[in-house]
């Protein structure tokens, strides 16, 4: 592009494009909602034109004022900006989700609202793991591989302007998700719940983030892809087709919200459970490992600690993940050949696990010390001590006999936020502590001190609320199983949720806990943004920071 | 052998298709077989569609996430069989879309709820759990009560459902409207059009206690009430050859 170029009519074609594409879909959506009979579906249709109108418009000025250009010599870092300010908003949104249903099991008399059936447990758990999993997860996910794709490959984004379609559409799939749920539009399939409408906007988002991630490694500039956007790959990839297989359906109507599963009982638990459980393992488990593939040998300065152990760590995790989901139906009508081989590769899993983790924490050789002078890298050190621990447990989880007991109890509960909390948070925590400074062009963070609460604060929740669910689950399946000398089960269901009061409250506690160490991150980060550029950094840094550790 | 990795490494293309064969094997070789394996379903006698008034009580247990506290899967251990029943069988759930069998029990299993508490029970459970269970924390519910069932679309939802492959017949989605509302009925009587084409198991009563109003309580009642009795356990031989799986 020219210097000169600053008329509409040299507007770039991915923004012409993305343009039409934005007012062909706000006119099918204004379509839909004038002649949908299902008020459901109007609500949502509402929702759409509201965000392709805006989105149409927005590029209409743009365009008018020849923004959209591309910049080829530069890096396109404003969507990982926005994509880490989304990141920092969900995580807060969807840990107070958290926080609220953790409330819920524990005082239902205060925490249930019988006017409005929108805030009952049913409903808002969904909204809790989708928000974190899918808006504060999702959003780390892509803006970290949007930064690591570009460092690693020396290219700026492929794409001109559909990273920003790929950042807005994600939050839009959100939002309809979101309010879906609230609204009780849902397919009752776990973690895939949102219907059948938006699961296809969710692939047109999804494709074209492939295409934006893979158009940057072909411009790559560098002989080898790093390993980082391996992982990225196959995240994005696998993603792709769990999602297609398990939300297939076949909707009431086209104008409808409702739509019934192509499969039925068995199979469909055993597609559910399949994607279920590969949520888990390329979603919160791939894409994280690329940031720690990233993250923690930049952070610390030294070379990822082996790269024959990374290879076979790459593909036999990505190949065993696969088999695992029938240990979420042991002794059900599944049948016991199924169940039985997704135990033994859930066994398996093990060291493909630990290999990774033991490759990100030999990182650190010859940098120890950093554990006790950055509290970034401790951060993202426990993390990955927590990813060992919880990819330990999951495998002892996985084994039949085991699962007689835990299956349906709060150890499951405890068993996912040990994983979700300590490792997909904390890692993410720490790539965006390195993140911010970065993008922003500061020196450091605002305080350090502040990180070192949230560590600590954090750490203290995840270990409240995990110890909390280790006591009920394993208390509550003792209690199912309970007999009496004579013969008889010992305890009335309801005794057990009566028993497990306590432990609820705890839960609460260390979730609340969590919730406020982000509550500090956001603070430390929006203040790190607030402070002056690098440029005259030297100038007035001293003046802040370290009067405030004194002061602490 | 590592210096030919540097293919993957290398062609971002030979790294795809590797990917998607690698993910691929897993999920090929457990889930597909399913679909051709006879013996997946076991073969019993009673297991049947379910009526227009128990599929839109089913959406709404599915709408109001049950799922998420309730598991309807008895597991073949002493003490699940003796607190809820017999265990499950794949059959049970071979027209549910989607199945509902769960993850978690903050509250008891429900695959055999049917029958074992009287309607006005669950009314006034639903309306208020701990009026008449005082530790519970589940949600209040009573809105449904007062919600006017939303059938307008329910032949369509049957016809969505055969598709799926749910066996509806041709006078099943004609008459989708009809059964729904005879099935709140009291005085259907026993040649009804429901019971014709349904079964004479089907049961024809007021769910809620209030004649004035179809209620998405009705739905959710009437749903309830249907699970787990349509076997008939008499023709299930756990121990026949065709059976152990």
């Amino acid at each position: 592009m020219t210097q000169a170029a600053v008329s509409r009519d040299d507007a770039p074609l991915n923004a012409l494009v993305l343009f039409t594409f934005t007012g062909v879909a706000a006119l099918l959506a204004i379509l839909a909602t004038a002649f949908s009979p299902d008020p459901a579906f109007r609500f949502h249709g509402w929702v759409m034109i509201g965000a392709f109108v805006t989105a149409f418009m927005v590029m209409a000025v743009g365009l008018a004022n020849g923004r959209f250009k591309d910049e080829p010599t530069r890096y396109h870092d404003g969507v990982v900006r926005a994509g880490v300010i989304a990141t920092m908003f969900w995580a807060i949104a969807g840990l107070a989700a958290g926080g609220l249903v953790a409330a819920q099991l524990s005082w239902p008399n205060i925490f249930y609202f019988p006017q409005f059936p929108e805030l009952n447990f049913g409903r808002l758990r969904p909204l809790h793991t989708s928000a974190v999993i899918f808006a504060f997860g999702g959003n780390a996910l892509i803006a970290t591989s949007f930064y690591v794709v570009q460092r690693t490959s020396k290219a700026r984004l492929f794409g001109g302007a559909w990273p920003w379609f790929v950042f807005w559409g994600y939050q839009l799939f959100i939002v309809l998700a979101a309010t879906g749920y609230v609204a009780g539009i849902t397919q009752g399939r776990e973690y895939a719940e949102p219907e059948w409408y938006v699961d296809l906007w969710l692939t047109i988002v999804w494709v074209a983030y492939l295409l934006v991630f893979l158009g940057t490694i072909w411009k790559r500039k560098e002989p080898h892809i790093y390993v980082a956007n391996w992982f990225y790959l196959a995240f994005i990839v696998t993603i792709a087709i769990l999602h297609l297989v398990n939300n297939a359906a076949l909707p009431v109507g086209l104008l409808e919200t409702k739509s019934y599963s192509a499969f039925a009982g068995v199979q469909d638990a055993l597609t559910q459970w399949w994607y279920g459980h590969n949520a888990v393992g390329f979603f919160l488990t791939a894409g994280f490992l690329a940031m720690m593939y990233y993250f923690v040998p930049k952070r610390v300065e030294r070379p990822v600690y082996s790269y024959r152990l990374s290879i076979v760590h790459f593909w036999s995790l990505i190949f065993i993940y696969i088999w695992a989901g029938p240990h979420h139906l042991h002794y059900t009508a599944l049948p016991q050949w199924a169940q039985t081989l997704g135990m033994t590769f859930s066994v398996m899993l093990w060291m493909p696990s630990w290999g990774g983790m033991i490759n990100g924490l030999m990182t650190l050789s010859g940098a120890w010390d950093k554990l006790r002078t950055d509290p970034v890298v401790r951060m993202m050190v426990v993390a990955i001590a927590f990813y060992g621990m919880s990819t330990f447990e999951g495998p002892l989880m996985s084994i039949r006999a085991v699962n007689a007991l835990s299956h349906y109890t709060d150890w499951t509960i405890g068993h996912v936020h040990s994983g979700a909390l300590g490792w997909v948070g904390f890692i993410s925590f720490g790539a965006i502590y390195c993140l911010v400074p970065w993008l922003w062009k500061k020196d450091r963070l605002y305080s350090n001190t502040l990180v070192e609460w949230h560590f600590w604060i954090a750490t203290t929740g995840i270990l409240l609320y995990i110890a909390a669910m280790w006591v009920s689950g394993i208390m509550e399946g003792l209690m199912w199983r309970e007999y009496t000398p004579q013969g008889y089960l010992a305890n009335a269901f309801v005794e057990t949720v009566a028993a497990k009061h306590i432990e609820n409250v705890i839960r609460t506690l260390g979730g609340v806990m969590y919730l406020a160490g982000a509550v500090i991150m956001s603070y430390n980060l929006w203040r790190t943004i607030r402070m002056p550029s690098s440029a005259t950094a030297d100038l007035s840094a001293p003046a802040p920071n370290p009067l405030l550790a004194a002061a602490e | 052998m590592w210096k030919h990795h540097a293919r993957f490494e290398r062609h971002s293309l030979w790294l795809i298709i590797g990917i998607i064969i690698t993910v691929s094997i897993g999920g090929l070789v457990e889930i597909s077989p399913l679909f051709y394996l006879e013996s997946t379903i076991e073969n019993v006698k009673g297991v049947r569609p379910y009526t227009p008034l128990e599929q839109a009580g089913r959406n709404i247990y599915v709408r109001e996430g049950c799922y998420v506290c309730h598991s309807q899967m008895i597991r073949p251990l002493r003490d699940e069989v003796e607190r809820y029943g017999h265990y499950s069988l794949a059959a049970e759930s071979m027209y549910d879309h989607p199945f509902q069998w769960g993850s978690k029990r903050t509250g008891p299993d429900l695959a055999r709820v049917g029958g074992k508490y009287s309607d006005s029970w669950h009314v006034d459970h639903l309306t208020n759990p701990r009026s008449v269970v005082p530790e519970s924390n589940m949600p209040p519910y009573a809105f449904l009560a007062k919600r006017e069932l939303d059938y307008r679309a329910i032949e369509k939802h049957l016809a969505s459902l055969r598709g799926v492959g749910v066996p509806y017949t041709d006078a099943q989605l004609k008459n989708a409207r009809e059964d729904l509302e005879t099935q709140v009925d009291a005085f259907a009587g026993e040649r009804s059009g429901l019971k014709t084409r349904y079964g004479a198991k089907v049961t024809q009563r007021d769910f809620d206690g209030n004649p004035e109003m179809l209620t998405e309580m009705d739905a959710l009642v009437a749903y309830l009430q249907v699970l787990g009795t349509m076997v008939d356990f008499k023709t299930y031989k756990a121990t026949d050859p065709e059976n152990l799986r």
